[in-house]
């Protein structure tokens, strides 16, 4: 990280020739580029396969870099697809696991109430909905004060209502903290709706790298939200008509 | 009668807890109505002479002989050793069990050096070696606490192991990217996470004990409740033999009720069937 290219200067996520295969197969990332602002919300899309999950594993630290360069905050959270919470711990325990210091009940508490969970702080995970354990894992994320917060297909599981809402509080969450997003969606509107940024992943590299200039709240109707839906799927290999 | 006992020690248990609370006080009634009318034709066989009291006591004479082996204070005396046999044997076996399940559990180096000689071992009879635990360790305590204790640490450590090495790797993962440390992630993930498991072989381990103490006592002993059924055998005291079977069966049923209320009490967080809801 000697030479820092004037696109990435100030950026708190940096990747530079990223390249990742398992085994003797293809390369899953080959030579990525990536940046992302303070602050900034990155929807990163792509079809099935195409790397997403391996990228943000890596920036998650989960995998090794073997080869290229990965600059990220020291802070960082991860929510995936499913809630992952520890089923024999109480909802608000499951928030701030392995957090230490005072008032750890209380500060579970404040971000449950954040999250519309504020009625099921003592609950066991197993008896919350889909949704609801959502939101408890978006908590446990939250509670950390991570610089860069990544999610996996955080809603891909859930009835598209639920989704809507999620959405929502995504949205809300992001205007309030202001941590760089890395969001992972297969869901093109999704990415409209909440994004700076759309990227898309094909085979490893970026193939597409499109700026969302729209001011929020974002609605379906904007004719500008028609046309770079009509971009995306483009690039996503899928016609309107 | 006392087989009876034992039989249905788990099962009707186990069907206790299935049954819809709605059904009526009459499925009780039924559910009791046929043990009920054997031991009434028992009792009438024995009466009327059919059945030998040579081979087995009637069941007034049991509960009489219960009553005065009660009285003199002998069936306190020996159920008290016997208590005490299969505790403490339970009590090496599990702390035997659970050092190596987490020493071959938590580590690969020890799954090489542990796995292996115990998947070898637990396929061996226990009882098998009641003649070279006798040769080695004599006829005192130790040859018996010695069998409960082996017989009873397999399915802690098996099931243990077991539970240990299928904890979601989602979670495990989870722990990671939370920062948490090895040691807290054992403790906070993988023991609770793998103590359903623990108690599923600790109520294995039970019942074996039960059954390794049975032969031991009966093997050699000058105490113990197998001992006073061995020493009934040579005064043809079926009625005797029979208050010790009961003895066993009740034993075999309250201890199994201990696990089941561990179980209720550590794992409060399954939702229960009642509360279950459809995800
Ligand atoms: N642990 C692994 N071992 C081998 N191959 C893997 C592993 N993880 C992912 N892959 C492969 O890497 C590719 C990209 O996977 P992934 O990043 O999960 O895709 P996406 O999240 O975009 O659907 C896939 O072809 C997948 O088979
Ligand atoms: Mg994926």
């Amino acid at each position: 990280m000697n030479a820092v290219a004037p696109l990435t200067q100030g950026a708190a996520v940096v990747v530079q020739g990223l390249t990742r295969r398992f085994g003797d197969g293809p390369a899953v990332l080959d030579r990525l580029d990536l940046a992302i602002a303070p602050g900034e919300f990155v929807a990163l899309l792509g079809h099935s396969g195409s790397g997403k999950s391996t990228l943000l594993r890596t920036l998650a630290g989960l995998d090794p870099v073997t080869e290229g360069s990965v600059t990220r905050p020291r802070d960082v959270s991860v929510v995936f697809q499913e809630s992952r919470l520890l089923p024999w711990k109480r909802v608000w325990q499951n928030i701030v696991l392995g957090q230490d210091g005072a008032n750890r009940r209380d500060r579970a508490a404040s971000v449950l109430e954040e999250v519309g969970l504020g009625h099921r702080v003592d609950a066991w995970p197993l008896t919350l909905s889909g949704g609801e354990a959502q939101r408890a894992a978006l908590a446990r994320a939250l509670v950390r004060e991570p610089a860069f917060l990544m999610l996996d297909e955080p809603f891909a599981a859930l009835d598209a209502l639920t989704r809507l809402k999620m959405q929502r509080l995504v949205s809300d969450l992001w205007t309030r903290h202001r941590c760089s997003v890395l969001l992972v969606t297969h869901d093109v509107d999704e990415a409209l709706l909440l994004a700076d940024r759309a990227v898309v992943l094909e085979r490893g590299r970026i193939r597409t790298n499109l700026p969302i200039p729209m001011e929020r709240p974002r609605r379906h109707a904007d004719p500008r939200f028609e046309h770079l839906r009509g971009v995306l799927l483009e690039s996503l290999g899928v016609h309107d008509d | 009668m006392s087989g009876t006992l034992i039989r249905t020690a788990s099962p009707v248990a186990e069907r206790g807890r299935g049954r819809p609370v709605w059904r009526p006080a009459l499925g009780v009634l039924t559910r009791y109505a046929s043990p009920v009318l054997l031991v009434l034709l028992w009792q009438a066989a024995c009466s009327a002479g059919l059945l030998s009291t040579r081979l087995v006591a009637s069941p007034v004479q049991i509960v009489a002989t219960g009553w005065a082996l009660t009285r003199d204070g002998t069936l306190q005396t020996n159920l008290l050793v016997s208590l005490a046999r299969a505790g403490a044997g339970l009590g090496i076996a599990f702390v035997a069990g659970v050092g190596l399940a987490l020493v071959s559990g938590l580590s690969r180096l020890g799954e090489d050096i542990v796995d292996a000689p115990m998947q070898i071992l637990r396929t061996l009879p226990a009882l098998a070696l009641v003649p070279l635990f006798i040769l080695w360790f004599g006829i005192g305590e130790t040859p018996k606490v010695a069998l409960v204790a082996l017989g009873s640490s397999f399915p802690i450590y098996l099931n243990l192991h077991k539970g240990i090495r299928s904890i979601d790797p989602k979670l495990l993962e989870m722990a990671r990217t939370l920062g948490l440390s090895r040691a807290r992630t054992i403790r906070d993930v993988i023991l609770p996470g793998a103590l359903p498991d623990l108690l599923v072989g600790l109520r294995f381990a039970v019942g074996i004990s039960w059954l390794m103490l049975v032969v031991a006592e009966q093997v050699n002993a000058d105490s113990g409740i197998g001992h006073m059924m061995m020493d009934a055998e040579d005064f043809l005291r079926t009625d005797i033999i029979l208050v010790g079977l009961a003895i066993y069966g009740l034993l075999g049923l309250a201890s199994d009720q201990i696990v089941r209320f561990l179980e209720t009490a550590l794992l409060s967080w399954r939702p229960s069937h009642r509360a279950a809801r459809s995800a």
